[in-house]
């Protein structure tokens, strides 16, 4: 059986290729991969779609890949009050954006993850996210149509990981990562401990393994507000 | 504009709260939404949903009780009340789109009389602007009301005809709460409910934009 667990972060992102679609979990300062990110950014993989809610912390989450230039179009949410580095590379036009609603970004990825090919939302109607989508009436309602949004790669956080890629996540630092653990066609997880196949209970699992390609354990790295 | 005083941003707080139902599941924008929970009158019990995956969200952490794990949607560290639970970002928006929160409080920069809200981004403003979970919540809440002051710091009116800001939901609006009014968005119009103390009606009208009923 292929072994899931990696020796080191830069041997988990070894193959992430140029021009590769990667989404990264985390909100709030809380579950971001960032030992993973900064794994990436020590491989130098450029032209980078970042698929994340946020857009870094100054140096820290994403902001340290903008700041060395590795990201050229971002789908977010809320880049964020202190995400500098993207917003210089934004204002020079380094970099696109697409914003998108909060929960519309989830739920285009796990229409991506379960192989829905779109869906109708109301939120958004006669916005700036409305731009160029297919409108159309369903009960009474205005609604646009909205896409799934794929992944090569997700990069995420985890709490606790076995050998099969069980995970659980730790108080509100699951935020986005078991969505973008079933989205992405290659998920890489980071995580706090390794612990033996059938010490997390069953009925505690939160993202089953079946989503999960790479684990590598390392001690989590924040980023204060 | 008469020089009266108005509402703190902890009265329009407190007046708000005092709109929230008791057993309601409700959640908490930026701005002066986000003062409400230290305003709840007693013997009323809420349960705070926070867009980054809590339900039964308590009070921010003291000093020393910090966990960074444990944070709101605007990255302060909380605590927990007892039976509050996680989940992931889609279930957290399923609750804001799927209308199950029985009340959403937002801040606004535009409320229109037809009760469409602009809250995200100021026009000519610099950098990307960011809509985070607004317009999940605006489309799905059972009930939205609107925290903000009367007018802008220059005195203009921030309740318009139509939104001249770029929008964040049509229609979504159920009751405004400023330092001046609070007001309710109906079919016929908008309803002046309440003056602040010391102002009256025909003063409130003129620092609005669309007619008082």
């Amino acid at each position: 059986m292929k072994q899931k667990i990696f020796p080191s972060l830069d041997a988990a992102v070894a193959d992430v290729p140029d021009g590769a679609r990667i989404m990264f979990g985390g909100f709030g300062g809380a579950g971001f991969p960032n030992n993973l990110i900064q794994a990436l950014a020590r491989k130098g993989t450029k032209n980078i779609t970042a698929i994340s809610n946020n857009c870094g912390t100054r140096d820290g989450e994403l902001g340290l890949m903008f700041k060395n230039g590795q990201i050229s179009h971002v789908i977010a949410s809320f880049p964020g009050p202190h995400a500098n580095y993207f917003q210089e590379c934004f204002a020079a036009k380094e970099v696109t954006l697409e914003l998108v609603p909060q929960g519309i970004l989830c739920e285009r990825m796990r229409a991506a993850a379960a192989g829905i090919l779109g869906f109708y939302t109301s939120v958004g109607v006669e916005t700036e996210v409305a731009a160029g989508k297919e409108e159309r009436i369903i009960d009474n309602q205005r609604c646009i149509l909205e896409s799934p949004i794929h992944a090569d790669y997700a990069c995420i956080k985890a709490e606790k990981a076995d050998a099969l890629g069980n995970l659980t996540y730790r108080l509100a630092a699951r935020n986005f990562n078991p969505i973008m653990a079933m989205a992405a066609k290659t998920t890489i997880v980071e995580v706090e401990e390794i612990v033996p196949v059938g010490t997390i209970e069953s009925e505690n699992v939160v993202t089953p393994a079946i989503f999960v390609h790479r684990i590598v354990q390392a001690k989590g790295i924040r980023y204060a507000g | 504009m008469p020089d009266k005083p108005r509402l703190t941003r902890e009265q329009i707080a407190a007046r708000t709260a005092k709109e929230l139902p008791d057993g309601a599941y409700v959640n908490l924008g930026w701005g002066i939404p986000n003062l409400i929970a230290d305003y709840l009158p007693p013997g009323l019990t809420v349960f705070f949903h926070s867009e980054n995956g809590i339900l039964g969200m308590g009070r921010r952490a003291k000093l020393g009780e910090e966990d960074y794990d444990l944070v709101d949607a605007m990255k302060v560290p909380v605590t927990l009340t007892p039976g509050a639970s996680f989940f992931h970002q889609a279930d957290a928006h399923l609750m804001t789109r799927g209308g199950h929160l029985d009340v959403a409080v937002l801040g606004g920069f535009q409320v229109s009389e037809k009760g469409d809200l602009a809250n995200w981004k100021v026009p000519g403003a610099r950098g990307s602007g960011g809509i985070g979970g607004a317009m999940d919540i605006a489309a799905g809440a059972k009930v939205l009301i609107v925290c903000m002051e009367h007018t802008t710091k220059d005195g203009a009116p921030k309740i318009v005809k139509q939104c001249t800001y770029p929008l964040t939901a049509l229609a979504c609006v159920d009751t405004i709460v400023t330092d001046l009014a609070v007001i309710d968005v109906r079919a016929e119009g908008l309803l002046l409910r309440e003056t602040a103390s010391g102002w009256t009606k025909k003063e409130i009208q003129e620092l609005t934009g669309a007619p008082l009923l």
